[in-house]
């Protein structure tokens, strides 16, 4: 149709000098109208009738990206411009829309994030209302981070955590020897140290409940101690799933179909109001580490599914030659089948562990206030109503930060050991 | 000497007795199960009895006494809990199936364009893809309903659709549809289905013995328009809408009266579900396509087909099979990921049944054990579904 | 003859060993819930998530409330100081479960008696500390001054699993009213819909309306309908199987009332010690073996009197002066007008 209604013929090579600064006026007509009228309220096209009117600058960059349409026409930027962004109407529409909208959309949303914004202050007098009141969460920092835990202690958190990242850098400096040692050390000595150093109670430390507990510091500690106990759980589902026994089998495949099939939510009000109906008489297990529980059987029933994956690509060789040597079972695995199947499925576990961290704000329908439960918590605060926008933010870029880099790390590690195979 | 015989002994009979090597663990971990079950039941049981809670389920008849704010079937307080279950899990069912078209719409969408040599589309579809996989889903729901829904106008100055529909913070209230033989024009569609198959499967016999092909897009459009729209003239079916009008209740209270009407609730679950669960079919999308090797392209193309036939007749059939076990995993996800509704005030099966029925009768081990049994139910009804399908589409080597 | 006095004295120093241990074993029977509290030294107790009046932290995380009070007077009474207590934050839905599974010990949190609550699952009401009803709050510039001018349509904000979401059920059906429920979880959004105008009203227990309407953005648009349309009586609630730890919260209840009722306060209790009359003699712990009866010292009821005030001093200090409810309603003693009536402690 456009070719119909164009006199001036189809845009070649030999007319390059006539199409090309006319694409380029209307291109940058469309562009000065969308943004004279989103920025500065002038309607050039004001004398047209309505429907046209707001469109105008879409038939204007319409127009002048078909007349700059030219193939072959011996300018390096045109040819990679038309190729990329222009290679038919379709295309040019949808690079007009995506354009138009990001021109429309961006300043605003940058002027109450940032240009407008309140950042320092402590009260909510200081906050102007034009922009973010990033004053809400300088305020309310220490609390989103540490929850409810006592100003005075909180060294006490910065101390674990600390010492567990010093504990995994030592991890890669030391020689492969020591290596061994700060595995083992991490796995068995340190969650002892951690959790006497967080709960307390001993060594003159004051005693903090785990109903105090909360905000980021909470969803790291779920989030490790569920990873640290759920693979080695996975594991042995795993190859219990794979074992030729049947009732090991059967128990494994009823257990691990189970905590998939069940939503995470539904797992949560089990621990925290079943659960305790199941223990004796007059005892009572910490909501906290019933959820962790809860929480760890749910994902090793997925890391079982990951590991599976891998044993299952390892070709049947390997298995008949360990056996061939006269290894047992477990000899077989623990020195052949498993070290190479684990180098297999590690971009398997980071995924699930990045869905475990994405998993833990659920905690706040059984009650523990981890970073979400904080914010809200915060925003219902009486001095502080109304700033739901600015909490939710936060606490969405906190989490985007964590989860992106998670994941681009375990691209990483997939394309690392993708060669070595 | 004689204790290392013994154990050597012992050990050698481990080793020679291959049935016992075999049997014994076996039957450890069936004790350890039956003793775990068995130490877990006789607590609850000494449990109930100090407290003086029996176990049972027929709180399912008695009476719930409390009202639910959207139901698909009639329902009121007078009806049995068993009946507000059913409510919920219709719910669920609901939110699950507006969820899983949005998404599925969606992901293809962005899969494709993820995939598109258009520099800024396929950036902007990464970008989405990046943004929306990060975010934990609760925090996504939270901001729809908390912060996006609730900015909504009161209905006095509510947004309005052409006047017949209308979005206020209280709902979108549409036109409510009053069919008259509502059933005859459900037969006539059925037909018109059964014919639509019939056309195809003629016209694919056609062209594999002659080779000519018949325009059956356009035979199956002309039927399914023409058939319906026959049992409106003479099959005496008629359609009448019956608009939301605006009711005043008090000085400064308005309200909608008249026509359907779409709770904050569902729309915020739904548009949460379909965003975030795009983004995993977006990347099962781009997979499978990326999954049919290149010499199919190539060839498809030396053939002369252009570019649209290519992805149409060559590309997505093979892609789809590649795209359909994780998409219906994706599915199940979205299913469970509704029960994410106890978070808002979205009467789904959670926050009913495992909610208030379970606050107001107290029977904590037998509801969220039957809530539990629900969604096991529908995960493994779906997946022997896709282990059929599974079955059914694979390649045979020969 | 030595031989019988022998046979005797061996006879009665075993039955006297037998005595001591079975009247061992019969005292430890008693409660477990007291002999962990004691042996804690803290009582766990389950409160609000934040309703002023009743309990509510402040900003250096003290809690304040009658509510609280309830849990401060046991802990005075059995551990010696009303400052021994672990307050746990639980929303409508974990309440009951809390304190059934044992992670809790005392449930003090404006929880209304019913039959069903007190006889199906498993706990047991101990009396009442606020007898209130259930209202509507609407706001003021909705013109609406009477539950009688609700039309149908209406859409109402309340708390999930509350004898609030059955009450409000049964009013609108007796008036024929049809309205939409939108049940939330937490207290904060259920005032946070209805503020926003998702609902047109919200419903809870009026102490309740009074005490949220403190903590919205414009207190003074918003109004409490006159109609109470539910008799609510909200008390404290213990697990049921414990019986000297119900009778031991019951009475520390009924003391705080029966206090007020002879005119003992925090500030004058000591000086009570010599008053002629008896029963105060009895109360404040100057006479009579009261507090052996379940196990205590006999000043039980003199520290919670002198550490958290009688029920009046309770009642002024978080509701009255606060601006929530000044008027006691029908939370005044029996003899000044109200229905506050409790058995005699002696």
């Amino acid at each position: 149709m456009i070719k119909k209604i164009n006199i001036l013929g189809t845009p070649t090579q030999d007319k390059l000098n006539l199409f090309v600064p006319m694409g380029i006026f209307f291109i940058i007509l469309g562009f000065l109208d969308v943004i004279l009228n989103a920025h500065f309220k002038i309607n050039l096209t004001s004398f047209l009738p309505i429907w046209i009117n707001y469109f105008a600058p879409l038939i204007f960059g319409f127009l002048g990206l078909h007349y700059i349409r030219i193939e072959f026409s011996g300018i390096k930027i045109l040819d990679n411009l038309n190729k990329n962004i222009n290679s038919n109407g379709f295309n040019a529409l949808l690079t007009l829309l995506i354009l138009f909208v990001l021109i429309q959309n961006i300043p605003p949303l940058l002027n109450w994030l940032f240009f407008d914004a309140d950042f320092i202050g402590t009260s909510k007098e200081e906050c102007s209302r034009e922009g973010a009141c990033w004053i809400f969460v300088n305020v309310w920092l220490k609390r989103f981070i540490y929850g409810l835990y006592p100003n005075a202690e909180i060294w006490r958190i910065n101390l674990s955590f600390l010492l567990l990242i010093g504990f995994i850098i030592a991890g890669f400096l030391v020689p492969v020897k020591a290596k061994k040692y700060i595995i083992i050390f991490l796995l068995f000595v340190f969650p002892f140290i951690a959790m006497n150093l967080i709960s307390g109670g001993n060594f003159g430390l004051e005693w903090v409940e785990t109903a105090a507990w909360g905000g980021l510091s909470l969803t790291f500690i779920i989030s490790i101690f569920a990873l640290l106990f759920c693979f080695p759980i996975g594991m042995f589902l795993a190859l219990g799933r794979r074992s030729s026994a049947p009732i090991i089998r059967y128990s494994s495949i009823g257990f691990i179909e189970f905590w998939r099939g069940v939503p995470l939510i539904t797992v949560l009000f089990m621990a925290s109001v079943m659960f305790p109906m199941f223990l004796p008489d007059g005892t009572y297990m910490d909501k906290l580490v019933r959820v962790i529980i809860a929480i760890t059987l749910f994902e090793a029933a997925y890391m079982a599914e990951v590991i599976r994956g891998g044993l299952q690509a390892l070709p049947r060789g390997q298995y008949d030659a360990g056996k061939s040597l006269g290894m047992g079972y477990w000899r077989m695995h623990l020195l052949v089948i498993l070290p190479q199947a684990l180098k297999l499925v590690i971009p398997g576990v980071a995924n699930t562990f990045l869905a475990l961290v994405k998993d833990t704000p659920l905690i706040l329908v059984v009650g523990l206030l981890e970073l979400v439960g904080m914010i809200d918590m915060a925003k219902s605060n009486p001095d502080w109503l109304g700033f739901a926008t600015e909490g939710y933010i936060f606490a969405g870029v906190v989490f985007w930060i964590i989860c992106f880099n998670m994941s681009r790390y375990s691209q990483r590690l997939e394309r690392r050991y993708k060669t070595d195979r | 000497m004689n204790i290392k015989n013994t154990t050597k002994g012992f050990t050698d009979f481990f080793k020679d007795n291959s049935k016992i090597r075999n049997y014994l663990p076996q039957i450890l971990t069936l004790l350890f199960i039956v003793f775990l079950i068995g130490y877990f039941t006789y607590n609850a049981q000494v449990n109930m009895d100090n407290r003086g809670i029996d176990f049972g389920f027929h709180f399912w008849g008695q009476e719930a006494s409390f009202d639910i704010q959207f139901s698909l079937i009639e329902y009121d307080g007078s009806h049995s809990y068993g009946r507000a279950y059913l409510v919920g899990l219709l719910n669920t069912i609901l939110v699950a199936v507006i969820g899983i078209f949005f998404a599925t719409i969606l992901g293809i969408i962005i899969g494709v364009s993820r995939l598109s040599s258009n520099y800024l589309i396929s950036r902007v579809a990464e970008w989405y893809i990046e943004i929306f996989r990060n975010i934990p889903l609760l925090l996504q729901l939270f901001f729809w309903y908390f912060a996006a829904l609730r900015a909504l106008p009161l209905p006095k100055e509510a947004i309005n659709f052409f006047d017949v529909s209308f979005l206020s913070v209280k709902g979108l209230y549409i036109p409510k549809f009053i069919w008259t033989n509502f059933d005859i024009f459900i037969y006539s569609i059925i037909a018109a289905i059964i014919s639509i198959i019939f056309v195809y499967n003629y016209a694919r016999k056609k062209q594999e013995q002659t080779g000519t092909q018949t325009p059956k897009f356009l035979i199956s459009l002309g039927i399914i328009i023409v058939l319906p729209l026959l049992t409106f003239l003479i099959g005496g079916v008629s359609l009448s809408f019956e608009y939301p009008i605006l009711k005043q209740m008090s000085e400064t209270i308005f309200n909608y009266v008249g026509g359907a009407k779409i709770i904050p609730e569902l729309m915020a679950l739904a548009a949460a579900l379909s965003l975030y669960t795009a983004t995993f079919i977006a990347e099962c999308v781009r997979a499978g396509i990326l999954g049919v090797s290149k010499g199919q392209k190539e060839a498809a193309g030396s053939l002369g087909l252009t570019t649209g036939q290519i992805l149409r007749l060559v590309v997505m059939p093979q892609a789809l099979r590649i795209i359909i076990p994780p998409t219906t995993n994706q599915y199940l996800n979205l299913t469970k990921n509704s029960s994410l509704a106890a978070a808002i005030a979205y009467p789904d099966i959670v926050l009913v049944f495992a909610g208030t029925a379970m606050m107001q009768t107290g029977r904590a081990i037998e509801i969220v054990s039957i809530t539990m049994a629900t969604y096991l139910t529908l995960s493994i009804a779906i997946s022997i579904l896709m282990n059929w399908y599974n079955k059914k589409i694979a390649i045979k080597e020969k | 003859m030595y031989k019988y006095i022998k046979q005797l004295t061996s006879l009665f120093a075993v039955i006297a060993v037998l005595f001591a241990f079975a009247g061992e074993a019969m005292a430890a029977k008693k409660s477990k819930t007291l002999k962990n509290t004691q042996k804690k030294g803290f009582v766990r107790c389950g409160v609000s998530q934040g309703l002023p009046g009743f309990s509510n932290a402040d900003a250096s995380g003290n809690w304040t409330g009658v509510d609280v009070d309830v849990c401060r007077a046991v802990a005075a009474a059995v551990l010696g100081d009303a400052g021994k207590v672990k307050f746990t934050p639980l929303s409508a839905k974990e309440r009951f479960t809390a304190l059934t599974s044992g992670e809790i010990d005392i449930l003090s949190r404006n929880t209304t008696w019913t039959l069903s609550r007190d006889a199906d699952i498993g706990l047991t009401f101990v009396g009442v500390n606020f007898y209130d009803g259930q209202g509507f709050m609407v706001r003021k510039d909705s013109g609406i001054t009477s539950t009688s001018q609700f039309k149908s349509g209406l859409s109402a904000c309340v708390n999930i699993g509350t004898t609030t979401e059955l009450n409000m059920r049964d009013f609108f059906t007796s008036k024929g009213i049809s309205y939409e429920p939108v049940v939330f979880e937490k207290a904060d959004e259920v005032v946070a819909a209805y503020d926003s105008g998702r609902c047109d009203t919200y419903t809870t227990d009026k102490s309740g309306l009074a005490a949220q309407r403190t903590k919205m953005k414009d207190p003074d648009a918003h109004i409490v309908l006159p109609e109470t349309i539910s008799k609510e009586p909200l008390g404290p609630v213990v697990r049921q199987g414990d019986s000297v730890w119900e009778d031991i919260v019951r009475w520390s209840l009924n003391v705080m009332i029966e206090a007020e009722e002879y005119g003992i306060t925090s500030a004058n209790a000591d000086a009570m010690k010599s008053s002629e009359n008896p029963q105060i003699k009895r109360l404040v712990g100057a006479e009579g073996e009261l507090g052996a009866a379940f196990g205590l010292d006999n000043d039980w009821s003199l520290r919670i009197i002198k550490q958290v005030g009688n029920y009046g001093e309770s009642y002024k200090r978080n509701i009255a002066d606060t601006g929530i409810l000044p008027d006691r309603g029908p939370n005044q003693l029996w003899t000044k007008g109200g229905i506050l009536y409790v058995p005699p402690a002696r």
